[in-house]
């Protein structure tokens, strides 16, 4: 075990011996190694997110128009404000970290334990809010028509997107959900759509100021190309199916792929952050103990620092990827 | 290690700066202003390179005040710093252009009209 102390391990053949060329012991430098190699891992996601988005630069969903919500503010189009805020909370527990590592130099057991409890709590924040912003995500917020060739159409009124529900009549429903009472015990279909394509339809042709919206964005103006009514009935004729709210296999905000590595790069960087506040919980609980005090240093208040900053660092690039550019 | 003095000055100092980079961020992606947004160069809008550049810029602070890599030997700053600093924009650019001419030749066939 004296390669967890390295401070102790001075003059040990098998340690090491007493030299150490890069200055480190053994722990610390481990950290660091498998940051550099965790970082490489998000790179690769994230370059692959920009390889997808090049790919399909024209029709990629505007981060601004999807990601509007902000909690106790209904219908309000509040767009990034709120992973702004998780941001802000995210670098927050950053700074009390770093505040521990710095108590820790001082050996002050009691802002060590104070300012590690402030790190947890900000982590299970930013956890919290990343759920909710899934859960935004998941559900959706107007709804859209997928045509027959997997294109996404959305409604829009005076510019501004508008739900399904704010124009659509739905008429007595037919279909069924399948759930395990009525059909199969053994499995449960997808729930039916609020509105049927025929329903959506219908009311597109009876409310006159509704327009159709394309996945398609204009060069010139960067916005999505609004077709007009005329064209917008052609659009609908290959009308396949009601979508609402984002899974891994469609998307009503746009383009499938934008789903699949929103969950799949921001699960990842919160899975991180579970794991940092696990982490974090175990050296918290060893701190109020006195096990650093025994030992006497705050080393492993250092090395979990440089994975929770390492976390933070983390969520810096996939707020830009995501969320800014 | 050991007993070294405090340097809460600068670690809140840190936390402002970064901060007013994300004010800065999101002020910059909620308004979009025209000439930024609208500019094309090196493939992307001026307004992009400007996050990244910023992005970049958290970064380096994060690392070397936060993670305290400024402190470590010189010869373990590189060997964490420069694999990262090589290979990550070798990847991204060779990726990014490979998206943009898988686009470049896809793209025409996707119809639009009906």
């Amino acid at each position: 075990m004296g390669a967890n102390i390295a401070d102790k391990s001075e003059g040990k053949t098998w340690d090491g011996g007493s030299v150490k060329p890069m200055g480190a012991s053994y722990g610390k430098m481990m950290m660091w190694f498998f940051i550099v190699s965790d970082a490489l891992t998000f790179s690769g996601f994230l370059a692959a997110y920009g390889l997808t988005r090049f790919k399909f630069i024209d029709i990629w969903p505007i981060a601004d128009e999807v990601f509007t919500h902000f909690p106790f503010m209904h219908g309000a189009h509040a767009p990034m404000y709120y992973v702004a805020l998780m941001t802000f909370i995210l670098i927050f527990s950053s700074v009390t970290m770093v505040l521990a590592v710095d108590a820790g130099h001082n050996m002050n057991k009691k802002k060590v334990t104070f300012y590690m409890f402030l790190t947890i709590i900000g982590g299970i924040i930013f956890v919290g809010s990343q759920a909710w912003e899934w859960k935004n995500f998941i559900q959706g917020s107007y709804g859209a028509v997928q045509l027959k060739d997997g294109k996404i159409v959305q409604f829009v009124k005076d510019g501004h997107q508008i739900a399904l529900s704010d124009f659509v009549v739905a008429h007595e429903k037919e279909a069924v959900d399948h759930t395990r009472n009525n059909g199969l015990w053994f499995e449960s279909g997808e729930a039916n759509p609020s509105f049927s394509v025929e329903e959506v339809v219908a009311s597109f042709k009876a409310n006159h100021d509704v327009n159709l919206r394309l996945e398609r964005i204009d060069p010139e103006t960067k916005e999505k190309i609004i077709v007009s009514r005329a064209e917008a009935f052609r659009f609908l004729e290959e009308s396949a199916r009601v979508v609402e709210g984002a899974n891994l296999e469609v998307n009503e905000y746009g383009s499938a792929q934008f789903a699949d590595f929103f969950f799949f790069i921001t699960g990842f960087h919160g899975f991180h952050v579970f794991s940092g506040i696990v982490l974090n919980i175990i050296i918290f609980f060893n701190v109020i103990i006195g096990t650093y005090e025994r030992r006497g240093h705050y080393e492993m208040v250092e090395k979990v620092g440089l994975y929770w900053h390492f976390v933070d660092l983390v969520w810096v690039f996939v707020f830009t990827f995501f969320y800014l550019v | 290690m050991g007993h070294a003095e405090s340097h809460k000055a600068l670690i809140w100092k840190v936390f402002g700066l970064l901060s007013l980079i994300t004010i800065v961020e999101v002020v910059l992606g909620i308004i979009k202003p025209e000439f930024l947004f609208k500019t094309q160069f090196l493939g992307t809008s001026i307004l992009n390179s400007l996050f990244i550049i910023l992005t970049v810029i958290k970064a380096y602070y994060i690392v070397y005040y936060f993670m305290h890599l400024g402190d470590e030997k010189k010869n373990l700053q590189y060997s964490i710093v420069l694999p990262l600093v090589i290979l990550i924009p070798y990847l991204a650019t060779l990726l990014i252009i490979e998206g943009g001419y898988v686009h470049d030749s896809v793209a025409q066939y996707i119809n639009w009209r009906y």
